[in-house]
């Protein structure tokens, strides 16, 4: 019952071949058993969930057929869920438990979703490894073939949330991506994961990170699956001025489109420094599958791509220091006293925040402060203006683009970790599709010689997810990628 | 351009983040060296390039002004660190 999709599950729920509680059952058994290892959940709502099993099954039983009922999911825990701990991976949100539930997981809760509990995740989404968890690294599930000893990250930010749909403790998983923090783990973790169009989920009741940047999407086992999500999270929110009032297409019907006649871009600039051949090789392979099932594929060039991360990592700081000032000890999470107000501040945020938040923070207060304002901030405005323009170009020419999803398979726990810049290379690939706001997927392609997981990236136009559904379905289909993680190698 | 120690003060007093002295200079050092990794960003021409403030590609939405939710005191409070009455509580600002 574990290894099945969200799209066999829910088969079997509407045939009766087994009710939500079991289902929901056998996946807080397996979590029971893994969590200790992986470290995928921070909180585990086992008497919720089988609450709303059970709450699922009688709604089943009067013949609803909502698109997710009885679908044992993980959030992310950056979404607010009423009167569960949300804690953004940080000390600092600790003891906070919110008085209301996010639109994304509101509208997942509308359609019978069953929330397992609250995935592990880097400290308020800031990091790729998810090492910077305040409740402790997340284990992928994933072992080298020739070292079995070594600890694999998830990638990250939404780390918890793919080890736990890889390992089979969950269906599937929401996500949130502000520099590539769906993509990048769903690649390390052998999933598919989507970031829609900046808009198409509401992002109210999601704790801030970059607000220009952040956006909602699910981590699954098929792109099918995170059709299905996608379609439940995402449609208009009056609470979100910059949620778009459009209607939400039928995404599961998007995967069957296949590619005959379109334009594929093959970007020029996506091949990093020291990328292994077989990422290169694997991305040459994605490009040969869609050619062979009717695509026709197109060299473009997209020139600013080498400034994205310089530009993200100006951008994505400085929204963050004004969206964490909220953390100052006075009105919820942690506080730490002092002699006086101000002292009760420095002292809660030094506490609360771990050191890349600190870093980030510290990063984005100088880029705003008088003085520097223009050379960084606004300078890097202009050249974000200058990323879009090279997608927009290209759109003009091509339907989507695929690219490598990330120029490495998943590393070990503590590597990379000597120099913040080394870590922030590994969102080289997805940034720049943040920066334009456009969406971006990556579907499970192949393994490397170590046994790894392999993502390839598809980008799409604004609001054009059916495409970007289309093509990652159709190599997904011709990658045939079955493999999955050897769970008996997770003995605690 | 380097960061100097006076300057790494003044950040973390803006952000209102104490910095245990100890610590200093390797976060100077740390901050130093990303921003040396950002000035990447003088290579590009950017005269002329008007400047993007975000990703929504589309004019965003007005609503009425009206007062729609609100008037529970104990929800927003529940999580304060201290509070006195209906209001949050800090120590004392003025003598």
């Amino acid at each position: 019952m574990l290894d099945l999709t969200i799209a066999r599950a829910r088969e079997g729920l509407r045939s009766r071949a087994f009710s939500a509680r079991d289902l929901t059952e056998a996946h807080l058994g397996a979590v029971r058993t893994l969590n200790p290892v992986l470290n995928a959940y921070i909180t585990v709502t086992d008497e919720l969930a089988l609450q709303q099993a059970d709450a699922a099954d009688a709604r089943i039983a009067r013949g609803d057929e909502a698109p997710l009922l009885g679908i044992p999911l993980a959030v992310k825990d950056l979404f607010c869920t009423q009167g569960v701990r949300t804690t953004a991976g940080s000390a600092i949100l600790g003891p906070f438990v919110p008085p209301y539930e996010s639109t994304v997981t509101a509208n997942l809760l509308r359609d019978g979703a069953v929330f397992l509990g609250k995935a592990n995740m880097d400290e308020f989404a800031m990091g790729s490894s998810n090492m910077t968890s305040a409740y402790g690294p997340v284990a992928s599930p994933w072992k080298r073939r020739q070292d079995r000893a070594a600890v694999l990250v998830p990638g990250g930010s939404s780390g918890g949330s793919a080890a736990a749909v890889a390992a089979r403790i969950a269906l599937g998983a929401t996500g949130t991506d502000t520099g590539g923090s769906i993509r990048q783990p769903a690649s390390f973790s052998g999933i598919a994961g989507i970031k829609p169009t900046y808009g198409r989920c509401s992002r109210w009741g999601i704790v801030a990170f970059a607000s220009s940047l952040d956006q909602a999407g699910p981590l699954a086992r098929t792109v099918e699956d995170c059709a299905i999500m996608l379609g439940s999270m995402a449609g208009h929110d009056p609470k979100d001025s910059t949620s778009a009032d459009r209607p939400v297409p039928d995404y599961v019907a998007a995967c069957r489109r296949g590619v005959a006649g379109l334009r594929i871009g093959v970007p020029r600039e996506y091949r990093a420094d020291g990328m292994p051949g077989e990422i290169e090789a694997l991305w040459q392979q994605g490009l040969a599958w869609l050619r062979e099932a009717g695509a026709e594929i197109v060299d473009v060039s997209l020139p600013h791509t080498k400034y994205g991360l310089a530009t993200y990592y100006i951008v994505a700081p400085a929204e963050a220091s004004s969206n964490l000032a909220r953390y100052d000890g006075v009105r919820f999470g942690l506080r730490e006293d002092g002699a006086d107000l101000r002292e009760l501040y420095e002292r809660t945020r030094a506490k609360g925040f771990g050191a890349e938040v600190r870093r980030r923070v510290l990063i984005g207060t100088y880029v705003l402060s008088a003085g520097y304002y223009d050379a960084y901030y606004l300078r890097a405005q202009k050249v974000r203006a200058l990323i879009l323009r090279d997608f927009t170009e290209a759109f003009r020419h091509v339907d989507a683009l695929v690219t490598p999803t990330a120029p490495s398979a998943a590393f070990a726990q503590g590597e990379n970790m000597d120099d913040p810049v080394k870590m922030y290379l590994n969102d080289v690939f997805t940034v720049p599709a943040s920066m334009a706001g456009v969406p971006g997927m990556s579907v499970p392609a192949g393994l490397d010689a170590n046994g790894l997981p392999l993502g390839l990236q598809v980008i799409g136009r604004p609001f054009d997810e059916e495409t970007v559904f289309a093509v990652s379905a159709a190599i997904e289909a011709a990658a045939g990628f079955d493999a999955k993680p050897d769970l008996s190698l997770l003995a605690a | 351009m380097s960061l100097d120690p006076a300057t790494v003060r003044r950040i973390a007093s803006l952000a209102r983040i104490h910095v245990d002295p100890t610590q200093a200079e390797a976060l100077r050092h740390e901050l130093d060296s990303i921003l040396g990794w950002i000035e990447q960003l003088n290579e590009v021409e950017v005269e002329g390039v008007a400047p993007l403030t975000g990703a929504a590609q589309m004019a965003l939405k007005m609503r009425e002004d009206v007062v729609d939710d609100g008037g529970y005191p104990e929800r927003v409070l529940a999580n304060a660190p201290d509070r006195a009455g209906n209001f949050f509580a800090v120590p004392k600002v003025v003598e």
